[in-house]
């Protein structure tokens, strides 16, 4: 139980740290951004006339699949999403933050897991290796199929996508484990059939884009997302490597012979 | 490697695996909660989160 606590904690205090850096970046790049997509996030246009706002009229073909509030709000105004009260304001800060915490800690358990169970020692830098190689696997090669959307951009199926992005994770994160870890030469091959072949299955897309979000946003967000990714991961490697220090690779049972 | 250890690390195998899975195990669950759980209401509170997460929202 003593071990399973450390790890807990290691990875309560690494994902508490990036959570917090990267909720901080995130105010002021991507959450901007999304603030401002979600003003071209319409069902109905703009200025409609009469007729068209009844409740019952069809959404307009660039929200389709993308229902923010379900089906009881088909008559959105513009920029109905930007919050317009302070309270909404900071609730809608505040739930971003959990859920960046809860993120942190999410992925802080994952890789305090696999170090462990790789049983290599790691220390700081060391754990910045792994934060590279989690910044690989769960934020650059997911995007590389499936670039970080705004809101009112157009996307295949939901669940298509999902799936697609949590095998890409899985297998770029085994890919690169076996690339780093395992000697046999067929498993180092298997490691980089796994990362490749996610991306020759290749991701959902759909099959007309017609997103209603301008081009520059989103291509300013996609770096935006990729760069609060890298330096969410670099400092969750480095602080769980930093925590588990003592912990993995066995240095409290080999300290006395060395 | 020496005795010790190698008895050290017979006796911790076990252990150590439990504690691994666990945290994984535990981590995958937190991480669907914040990334992929649909209910609206998770979805609305996670929604900046998930985006700049680049994990699939909508």
């Amino acid at each position: 139980m003593d071990l399973i606590r450390r790890l807990f904690s290691a990875a309560l205090v690494a994902g508490v740290l990036s959570g917090t850096a990267v909720s901080v970046v995130q105010q002021v790049t991507t959450v901007p951004l999304i603030l401002e997509a979600e003003k071209y996030e319409v069902t109905v246009p703009v200025a409609p006339p009469p007729a068209a706002a009844a409740p019952t009229s069809p959404p307009a073909p660039a929200a389709t699949g993308h229902e923010h509030h379900g089906h009881a709000a088909p008559e959105r105004s513009l920029g109905e999403g930007v919050p317009t009260t302070a309270e909404e304001a900071l609730n809608r800060v505040m739930t971003t933050v959990a859920a960046n915490l809860l993120t942190g800690v999410a992925y802080g358990l994952l890789i305090a897991g696999v170090m462990l169970l790789i049983g290599e020692r790691v220390d700081a830098r060391r754990g910045l290796l792994w934060g590279a190689a989690g910044f690989f696997a769960f934020a650059l090669a997911p995007a590389y199929g499936l670039p970080p959307e705004l809101p009112g951009m157009a996307g295949a199926q939901l669940e298509a996508r999902q799936l697609w992005w949590i095998a890409t994770a899985v297998c770029s994160a085994g890919g690169l484990l076996a690339l780093a870890f395992a000697r046999p030469p067929a498993l180092l091959a298997a490691g980089v059939v796994a990362i490749v072949l996610p991306h020759l299955v290749g991701a959902p897309h759909p099959e007309a884009p017609a997103g209603a979000v301008p081009p520059e946003l989103a291509a300013h967000f996609v770096s935006a997302s990729l760069g609060g990714a890298a330096l969410f991961w670099a400092i969750l490697g480095s602080a769980t490597g930093f925590m588990l220090n003592r912990i993995v690779g066995g240095d409290d049972f080999d300290d006395d012979f060395e | 490697m020496t005795i010790r250890s190698l008895r050290s690390t017979a006796a911790t195998t076990s252990r150590t695996a439990v504690a691994a899975f666990a945290a994984m195990l535990f981590g995958s669950f937190i991480l669907y909660g914040v990334g992929f759980a649909q209910p609206q209401q998770i979805h609305d509170a996670a929604h900046d989160a998930r985006h700049s997460f680049a994990f699939p929202c909508h």
